[in-house]
């Protein structure tokens, strides 16, 4: 249900955010570059240029919606929240021979955070306790609970009343409503029902707002963030978490294109190498690196060596594959001109074969990296004592969804700027790309 | 005194599918040194199999190529090469471009770097020296090509079309610039084109092939190419054998074009 409802709200801002900033575009600027100019835009890919006012909003609309399908405490507006406070009903007790009694059930719903929430002192909240009642006259006394948001509880009413069940005692109205077992009762504050077998339920209204458990409000994160950039997490800082992670990559990599680069110039040069490692690389190629992972623990245990083993061999193939097609793609013509000029095999190889194959293996390397980093969180998962893979696993098995959303903000963003260096290096080294 | 003998090439291409092609038969050639041979002919008729096997990049089934007595085995850089499109380094400046043979060779730097500066000044192209080449135009980069080829000294310089991509103005400005370059230089040349008019300007001598065995056809000795040093090639279109040539040639090759296509049809 609150998943429709995100989509819902998702599509209305996309479409807001387009017409209102279209509008504004065409009232306020009249743009008129060459792009602007032209009259077929649509099916002319070069005409579509990614708007960065789009991205913006973008960002901005998955904030707003984090904030409003969450507990936040920022103030924009947000959907319906879960109940907590506190309120009361009755519940009328009839006997078997016909006489009732009324009593009043005090509930408590808290915040099912509240442990998880500091005070000013930056001690945790402690749980309240129940409500004091009295216990009032008649055969059926007043009862006082505590439940947490988005909790449940069947309330044993009768633990403190004169007759219980076994004296045969029912449940028959709800504040003042004829109920049957299995007869629901839509509240403000949730949903009284009585179960099949005559107890008193009762299930807090939950909104549309998602428990801490599942997605913590962006504030809850950013402290999160905050929290472990000043004490680190399990004995290592969130810094050397990601190094570790990072460091992993780098090595395997590194490695990686160290042999597989040779080894895809091999393969393009040689007929011998071709045929000896065309066999390994085709089997190796769909392999995907994650299947590696047990075999790597049985050869080389769960320390580092398995992991950058596991990214070398990541790296490797695609690497190699790279620098062979890198060879591939040579213009016969500009080989065949360095000849006439005079070159030799091995400046053929260093003059016009490498500088030649650069383009290719600068789009090898960004796939291994992505690849890399991919692999080294999944590899992470499985065991290691620090890395921001493991950092997402331990976390998770203590329930702290903060730590596992920071964790994969990093890895998200980390990813990112890898391949934004790559692309940055690329232009430098590689300007001619895509040019000819 | 150099000199080119082509002696009783032929060339058969042995088809996966178990055919055979027989790219040329029995073709001989003898170049004087500064001789301009330029090659016409119908697609496929050998042509650029032909100039492969000259610059020592074919081994030819039959026949060899002699040049200054010295039977050809593979490239060598006494026989340079100027391509149709595609064969600068991209990844190199122009004057890198130009020094390449040089210093493949291992001419000292000063002494390349003046034969760059002296080519790029014969082709116009002195501005553009620490350019990289996809920054230059088609035209710009055929004459990068040619300055690269000059650069190594070579004493027979092959070309394939090397005007065949370029619109009609430049190409009309790079066929005096080839002209005045064959004059100045003396070297001995081949070019290839699917241009009458420019076989016609640029030819001493041309040769018309024919393809299905690709062989000689037919062989001129033209005045233009003399008449067209330094002069207004558009001039030297005015002569009165230039338009009959032309027609005469012309409807040649029109001729085995469409043999070709008629024995395609026959044979289907
Ligand atoms: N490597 C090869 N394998 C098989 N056949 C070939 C090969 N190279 C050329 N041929 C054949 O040899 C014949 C001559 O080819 P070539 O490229 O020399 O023609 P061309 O005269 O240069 O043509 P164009 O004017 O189109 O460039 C053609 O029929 C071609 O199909
Ligand atoms: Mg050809």
């Amino acid at each position: 249900m609150t998943g429709f409802l995100v989509l819902a709200v998702y599509i209305a801002l996309f479409a807001a955010s387009l017409l209102i900033v279209n509008w504004v575009t065409r009232s306020f600027f009249n743009k008129s570059d060459y792009t602007a100019l032209k009259t077929v835009t649509f099916g002319d890919e070069s005409a579509v240029r990614a708007n960065r006012v789009a991205s913006v909003l973008s960002v901005l609309a998955i904030l707003a919606l984090w904030i409003a399908f969450t507990n936040s405490t920022l103030p924009f507006p947000q959907a319906k929240g879960p109940y907590d406070g506190q309120f009361s009903f009755t519940y009328t007790s009839t006997l078997e021979d016909g006489r009732r009694d009324d009593a009043e059930v005090v509930v408590l719903v808290h915040k099912e955070d509240l442990q998880l929430s500091r005070d000013e002192e930056g001690k945790p909240l402690r749980l309240p306790s129940k409500p004091e009642v009295e216990a009032g006259d008649g055969f059926a006394r007043n009862d006082s609970l505590i439940i947490p948001r988005y909790g449940s509880k069947i309330i044993s009413v009768f633990g403190n009343d004169e007759f219980k069940r076994g004296d045969g005692a029912k449940v028959t109205h709800l504040n003042g409503q004829a109920v049957d077992p299995g007869d629901r009762l839509e509240l403000e504050q949730g949903v009284l029902s009585l179960t099949p077998k005559g107890g008193v339920f009762f299930e807090p209204a939950t909104g549309f707002r998602m428990a801490r458990l599942y997605l913590p409000a962006p504030e809850v994160t950013t402290n999160r963030f905050l929290e472990l950039n000043a004490d680190g997490y399990r004995n290592f800082t969130l810094l050397e978490h990601t190094w570790a992670s990072l460091q992993r990559v780098l090595f395997g990599f590194f490695f990686g294109a160290l042999l597989g680069i040779p080894l895809g110039y091999a393969m393009g040069l040689t007929n011998w190498a071709r045929g000896w490692f065309d066999p390994i690389v085709e089997f190796m190629r769909p392999v995907p690196p994650l299947a590696l992972i047990p075999l790597m623990i049985i050869w080389f245990g769960i320390g580092e060596e398995s992991k950058v083993i596991l990214l070398f061999l990541a790296a490797l193939w695609i690497m190699a594959i790279a620098a062979r097609a890198g060879v591939s793609g040579v213009a016969i013509a500009k080989v065949h001109a360095a000849y006439s000029l005079g070159a030799s095999k091995s400046q053929i190889l260093r003059k016009v074969i490498i500088p030649n194959s650069l383009p290719e293996i600068f789009t090898g390397a960004r796939v291994a990296m992505g690849v890399c980093w991919g692999t080294v969180v999944a590899a992470e998962l499985v065991a290691a004592e620090k890395g921001l893979g493991m950092m997402i696993m331990v976390a998770s098995k203590f329930q702290l969804t903060d730590i596992v959303i920071v964790g994969i903000i990093l890895i998200g963003i980390i990813g990112f700027l890898i391949d934004v260096v790559i692309r940055s290096l690329e232009m430098w080294l590689v300007p001619w790309k895509g040019k000819v | 005194m150099s000199e080119l003998l082509i002696e009783n090439l032929s060339m058969r291409f042995e088809l996966p599918n178990g055919g055979a092609v027989q790219a040329l038969k029995n073709v001989s050639l003898e170049l004087k040194s500064g001789e301009l041979l330029s090659v016409l002919g119908p697609s496929g008729c050998g042509k650029t199999t032909l100039l492969n096997i000259v610059a020592g990049f074919l081994a030819p089934t039959e026949g060899q190529v002699v040049l200054n007595g010295a039977p050809v085995t593979g490239p060598a850089p006494e026989r340079g090469m100027v391509f149709q499109q595609g064969a600068l380094f991209e990844w190199m400046s122009v004057r890198k471009n130009v020094s390449f043979g040089p210093d493949m060779k291992g001419v000292p730097k000063v002494e390349s770097a003046r034969t760059v500066d002296r080519l790029l000044d014969i082709v116009g192209l002195q501005d553009f020296k620490e350019k990289m080449v996809y920054e230059l135009s088609g035209g710009m980069q055929q004459r990068v090509a040619l300055a690269r080829c000059l650069a190594n000294e070579p004493d027979v310089i092959l070309m394939d079309e090397p005007l065949g991509a370029l619109d009609a103005l430049t190409r009309e400005k790079m066929q005096s610039l080839v002209l005045d370059l064959w004059k100045e230089t003396g070297k001995t040349i081949i070019l290839i084109t699917h241009s009458v008019e420019e076989a016609l300007l640029l030819g001493e001598r041309l040769v018309v092939m024919a393809p299905r065995p690709g062989r000689i056809h037919k062989e001129y000795r033209l005045p233009f190419a003399d008449l067209g040093v330094g002069n207004d090639l558009r001039e030297v279109k005015k002569h009165p054998d230039y338009a009959t040539t032309r027609e005469q040639i012309l409807s040649m090759i029109w001729e085995m074009e469409e043999e070709i296509m008629g024995r395609t049809e026959d044979e289907s």
